[in-house]
């Protein structure tokens, strides 16, 4: 028995498991991919020369987290699914894949650094080969030194400013930038921004994305409605009306952009209550200060427990970890106090700005047309859950009886948050009332043949 | 066709792989959603309910359109590293809906 699981190595799950470690707990990170980073910082280690210049130092800050994991105490193991965590008197039962075979860790208490998913954009034709998301280009940049050629970029928010500065940077710029706010968005959101410095810091960064884009000539159409991607068998191009005009953009890859939200299967999974985030425009799971929940022993950090970027994560990681030393013995509570009192003042700092990017860069307001695919696994139209609402259906577990919404290989990660709107709009509930899928294991698909292959917790421990 | 994007320092070290029964040439150790779609592949597999094609989306692991057979097993190719030889397929209809 380990004191301390983290699921997650990225930028909350590092530094969490790196402070734990440094307080005396053993600690075990188990994370999907093959190298420390999570998302944001994806592949960290490996991006030098050429590329490392295209991201910037922003990405090349994940380094120092890497680093800070690899010379800790803490385990850290790669390639690691978990699909399931179980809770009894002792602690708790963490099961993962690895390598085609099953195993199991047990520990005391359970972070989870589990981070943010794109939120959905359902928009006809978002299903087709070349669309994907703004993060899917970003990922395939750092850990494969790919970019798209013929790219337009659709949606809402800084990471599409973000990712077509380096397109540029890497000498492809994207062939148009889309994007959905309406015109107020961007100044009403200003009286958000306040005296928070860091709010400038970022508006700044914002406008130096901006200038080099517009420096490499990329049209840059605004409070663009109506939007189809239109192909076959793949995506040709994209059409929109921005300007009072109809355009078209013939392209071979679209990216799709409107926010982040927080990963919420893993928390769902063992009962951590989550609330409607009306801010943010999604559910959030309900957590302390120290990002504590209700679920004795259970621990939330980063984009997971609400979205606020990659800097907050990691100071949130920080302060989670030493709540958890505390709460375990390791430090007092007067030096959890001491050491996280300035954690606590640069998250408050760091978190400033979020209210202005929430306002700046809403999710876009069209409603979703009946013909659109919302559940991309089984192909569920926002007509046929406005259907199901018409019938009685209140609600996502709901949804799923009526019409397999929610029930493919993804398991309502790229759904959930629609069908609640959907249902919600129709039925005239709030989004709480309305709720969402419940999430049960196993989280991510197992095999037979993985289970079979089980490690015993002992045998893994040794490894 | 050529393909949608393209690596910008191209891998040295290369391995044969087959898709669809199609050779190619990918880099060793990279991610595989990654290097099938910079060697113009174009969607890895149908969907179960309307055959629709798919390709990668989300390149993290959690939207499972990316969903291929290596060897007769299942696996997302987001979540794979190229190795020499491997034998990919389109899952059929079952595997894709598990």
């Amino acid at each position: 028995m380990i004191d301390l699981a983290i699921i997650g190595a990225g930028p909350a799950g590092m530094a969490a498991a790196a402070e734990a470690a440094g307080r005396g707990l053993s600690v075990c990170v188990l994370d999907e991919q093959a190298r420390p980073g999570g998302q944001i910082y994806r592949d960290v280690d490996r991006a030098a020369g050429t590329l490392g210049a295209i991201l910037g130092p922003d990405y090349a800050h994940g380094a120092t987290l890497s680093g800070a994991l690899r010379d800790s105490a803490a385990r850290h193991v790669t390639g690691a699914v978990v699909w399931a965590i179980e809770t009894d008197d002792a602690g708790f039962t963490v099961n993962y894949t690895r390598d085609g075979a099953s195993a199991q860790i047990r520990a005391g208490r359970i972070l989870l650094a589990t981070g943010a998913l794109e939120r959905p954009m359902p928009l006809p034709g978002w299903t087709l080969p070349g669309v994907m998301t703004a993060g899917a280009a970003q990922i395939l940049l750092k850990q494969s030194g790919i970019v798209a050629d013929r790219a337009v970029l659709v949606g809402s928010g800084p990471l599409l400013y973000l990712i077509a500065a380096q397109m540029v940077r890497a000498g492809t710029p994207p062939l148009a930038l889309v994007e959905t706010p309406a015109r107020g968005d961007f100044a009403g959101a200003l009286r958000h921004l306040g005296g928070a410095l860091r709010g400038w810091r970022y508006l700044m960064k914002g406008a130096g994305l901006l200038a080099a884009i517009r420096r490499a000539g990329v049209p840059r159409y605004r409070a663009a409605t109506e939007i189809y991607i239109e192909g076959m068998d793949r995506a040709t191009a994209v059409r929109f009306r921005a300007g009072g005009q109809d355009h078209r953009i013939g392209c071979d890859t679209v990216l799709l952009h409107q926010g982040v939200v927080p990963n919420t299967q893993a928390a769902r999974s063992i009962g951590v209550p989550h609330l409607w985030d009306d801010q943010q425009r999604c559910f959030s799971p309900v957590v302390d200060t120290w990002g504590g929940t209700a679920v004795p022993g259970v621990f939330l950090a980063g984009d997971g427990a609400g979205i606020g970027g990659a800097k907050l994560a990691e100071v949130a990681g920080r302060i989670t970890a030493l709540a958890i030393a505390a709460e375990a013995g390791w430090i007092t509570p007067a030096e959890r106090d001491r050491d996280a009192a300035p954690l606590m003042a640069a998250r408050r700092a760091e978190g400033a700005v979020r209210p202005f990017l929430d306002a700046a860069y809403p999710p876009a307001a069209a409603p979703i047309a009946d013909d659109t695919i919302v559940c991309r696994c089984e192909e569920v139209t926002a007509g046929a859950i406005r259907g199901y609402a018409k019938l009685g259906c209140t609600g996502p577990n709901q949804a799923k009886a009526f019409g397999r919404a929610g029930m493919g290989p993804c398991q309502g990660r790229y759904c959930g948050l629609t069908v609640t709107a959907l249902l919600a709009e129709a039925t005239g509930q709030t989004e709480d009332e309305t709720g969402y899928y419940r999430i049960r294991p196993p989280l991510k698909p197992v095999t037979l043949a993985e289970l079979a292959a089980m490690d015993a917790p002992h045998k893994d421990a040794a490894e | 066709m050529k393909p949608a994007f393209h690596e910008i320092d191209p891998a040295p070290v290369r391995v044969a792989v087959r898709f669809d029964g199609q050779e190619l040439l990918l880099p060793e150790g990279a991610n595989l959603a990654a290097s099938l779609l910079a060697a113009g592949i174009v969607s890895l597999r149908d969907t179960p309910v309307s055959g629709a094609p798919r390709a990668p989306f989300c390149m993290m692991g959690t939207c499972f359109d990316c969903l291929v057979q290596i060897d007769g097993v299942t696996r997302q190719a987001c979540m794979t590293e190229v190795a020499e030889g491997m034998e990919i397929t389109r899952p059929t209809r079952e595997a894709a809906d598990d």
